[in-house]
């Protein structure tokens, strides 16, 4: 590769390519942001700490901080169970598996809502069933929940498969000779040797969780105040010509993307090594 | 402690990796598994520690069948080919996890499990090591390392998966000294692996060679060198000249040619084809005797304190190896020279031997 460009001709198609990028990057990424906080302060901070106080408002973020932990630790749960299934054991459908969890990823999240419609919908498959027993799923929090866990599966799962599969199983075997139990392995070897990965596809997972919109949208039924999550809310606030209350509470989840990026660039300086493994695996 | 498996058979779809193997390991004893890659060595060891199930037959450690016991319950320290080092714990805490996962009740005492983690460092010359993590050491280290945690425990049984194969050769020939002097110190049962002839013939007390999941011959390192079962043991146990005869009346003969054999064979041999092998260093050049035929030198090369010839015999292209301290200078190139079999083993063919009843392919050594 030429490290020098020879003459001012290249030099200039560098400029050139480089400002464009930076421009789309400007135009696209950066203007966006900045415009959801310019829009949310536009009257004031008065008027921005009283669109977030209010009940409507208050009531949405309350129901994304009960949605996004529920499946973020059910994913995290069933993303760890399944990437050790899959890089620890061979056995019939595990290459069927491993394109499954893919799924939430090229399915429409809209799909994906109508789907839990049809099962637990009140003229679902098993909804009169549930709905006898008193549980009501659709158009209430458990709906929202599966939806958020459908949509936001492959995150943890992602991360961990590629890893596992290339630290292969001697550690914990090495440790099952030595005398120990099964959470004595998955506690002082599995986990220790996976925790960046773990951490990076667990903020992955809550960035997503906290922004979904399409599944939860068909699922919530959008019941003003109860199931309406911080996304759905925002749509309903923008709907009512409300901009200032819609940018107000966009302007939280904007934050949060923030945070998880800065999270997500430093665990990737500090231990680039062990999610380039992962990185891989998701290209291949 | 000794280990007896018996009838050990195992599978791997229609792949047979293991096929009713039998093998007893007296206390004490150091055992080499030898084989080529594939031949099951790696699988028959994993069986023993519990890692893999066998598909049928039982293993045997000390008197006890542990089919039904656990990797964890077996009391058997186990060294992986790449070590499997915890690779976020300093090599201190890895030599103790063995100890510190215990039931709380056979729990050694903090201070007790420090001491024998520093005398485990001191016995494997790693003082001062204990606080670096595996990244950070050497190979040689690493393996030591991981000879520690595997002995931390003290198991009834040790076993090797390969312990040289990812050393450079310097390392391996000093570490290979260590570990034998040390198996004899703590005489513990140990069974290793290596597809490496002169490691199994320096190291073990026996060596038991494995091919397609079948053990070719076990003995000691002299009878197996000495006096090989098969073809495939006096192959695989160093360099050797393959020559087909046929046998005719007492007479061995390669192409209608007799061999220039020192020791010939019983006159009542049964007659047939057979395969003779020759060891290079077997074959004495320069020799005259009655039965010194003449061949040509077509090469030589020089090997460290040997000389290898190649040489043309009748139509047979032969190695041969001669000391090169000799006082007298190498046989030049395309000269003729007397050259005479000092030692050579004779199978009957598979084909021969069923004609003439035999039942098995058995050997005859012809030696001096």
């Amino acid at each position: 590769m030429a490290a020098e460009p020879r003459n001012c001709r290249q030099i200039v198609v560098r400029a050139m390519l480089t400002a464009s990028a930076l421009a789309i990057v400007a135009l696209f990424l950066v203007i966006p942001a900045v415009f959801v906080f310019a829009q949310a302060f536009a009257r004031g901070l008065g008027y921005f700490v009283a669109a977030l106080a209010e009940p409507d408002a208050l009531a949405s973020i309350r129901l994304t901080l009960i949605v996004t932990p529920i499946a973020v630790i059910g994913n995290t749960v069933f993303g760890l169970a399944a990437a050790w299934c899959i890089a620890r054991f061979d056995f019939r459908g595990k290459n069927a598996l491993v394109t499954l969890i893919d799924l939430p990823f090229s399915v429409s999240p809209v799909i994906a809502g109508l789907v839990f419609i049809l099962l637990f919908g009140a003229q679902g498959w098993f909804g009169p069933w549930t709905i006898a027993y008193g549980i009501h799923i659709i158009f209430a929090i458990p709906g929202i929940v599966l939806a958020t866990i459908f949509v936001t599966f492959p995150f943890v799962a992602r991360q961990l498969i590629p890893l596992m599969r290339q630290q292969g199983r001697d550690e914990e075997e090495a440790a099952l000779v030595l005398g120990a139990s099964f959470f004595q392995i998955l506690r002082r070897v599995t986990l220790p040797n996976v925790k960046w990965a773990l951490l990076y596809g667990v903020l992955l997972c809550n960035a997503r969780a906290m922004g979904e919109f399409g599944a939860v949208s068909v699922v919530s039924g959008r019941i003003r105040g109860e199931t309406t999550t911080m996304p759905l809310h925002i749509e309903i606030l923008y709907n009512e010509y409300n901009l200032v209350g819609a940018f107000a509470v966009s302007s939280l989840l904007v934050l949060l993307a923030l945070v998880t990026l800065v999270a997500k660039a430093l665990i990737e300086r500090r231990h680039g090594g062990e999610l380039a493994a992962a990185a891989r695996g998701i290209a291949r | 402690m000794t280990v007896a498996i018996r009838g050990i058979s195992r599978r791997y779809g229609a792949a047979s990796a293991l096929a009713a193997l039998d093998l007893a390991v007296s206390a004490g004893e150091f055992v080499a598994l030898l084989g080529p890659s594939g031949a099951g060595k790696t699988t028959l060891l994993r069986i023993i520690a519990g890692l893999d199930r066998p598909d049928a037959g039982s293993v045997v450690i000390s008197g006890r069948d542990v089919h039904d016991l656990s990797p964890r319950d077996r009391q058997i320290g186990f060294v992986f080919q790449n070590y499997a080092l915890f690779r976020h714990m300093t090599v201190a805490d890895n030599i103790a996890f063995g100890l510190t996962v215990k039931p709380r009740r056979q729990r050694p005492p903090r201070a007790e499990i420090a001491a024998r983690v520093s005398e485990l460092l001191d016995l494997m010359r790693l003082t001062g090591l204990g606080g670096r993590f595996p990244a950070q050491l050497s190979g040689g280290q690493r393996q030591r390392a991981a000879l520690a945690r595997a002995l931390a425990v003290n198991p009834k049984v040790l076993l090797l998966d390969e312990p040289f194969g990812a050393l450079d050769a310097k390392v391996r020939v000093e570490l290979r000294e260590w570990l034998r002097d040390l198996q004899r110190q703590l005489r513990l049962t140990t069974i290793f692996v290596t597809h490496d002839q002169h490691e199994a013939l320096q190291l073990a007390d026996r060596v038991a060679i494995l091919n397609h999941g079948r053990i070719e011959q076990v003995g000691t390192p002299a009878e197996v060198y000495d006096r090989p079962a098969t073809p495939f043991v006096t192959e695989f146990l160093g360099a050797t000249n393959r020559i087909e005869v046929e046998i005719r009346g007492g007479r061995v003969l390669a192409s209608g040619r007799p061999l220039p054999l020192l020791c010939g064979i019983a006159a009542d041999h049964p007659d047939g084809p057979a395969t003779l092998f020759v060891r290079p260093h077997d074959i004495e050049i320069g020799a005259i005797s009655a039965s010194s035929e003449r061949a040509r030198i077509r090469g030589t090369s020089v090997n460290g304190p040997r000389r290898l010839l190649h040489i043309e015999f009748g139509g047979l292209r032969l190695s041969a190896e001669i000391p090169r301290n000799d006082a007298s200078a190498a046989p030049l190139l395309e000269t003729e020279q007397a050259i005479a079999f000092k030692k050579a083993i004779l199978f009957p063919r598979p084909d021969a031997a069923r004609s003439t009843g035999l039942g098995r392919v058995s050997a005859t050594v012809l030696t001096e």
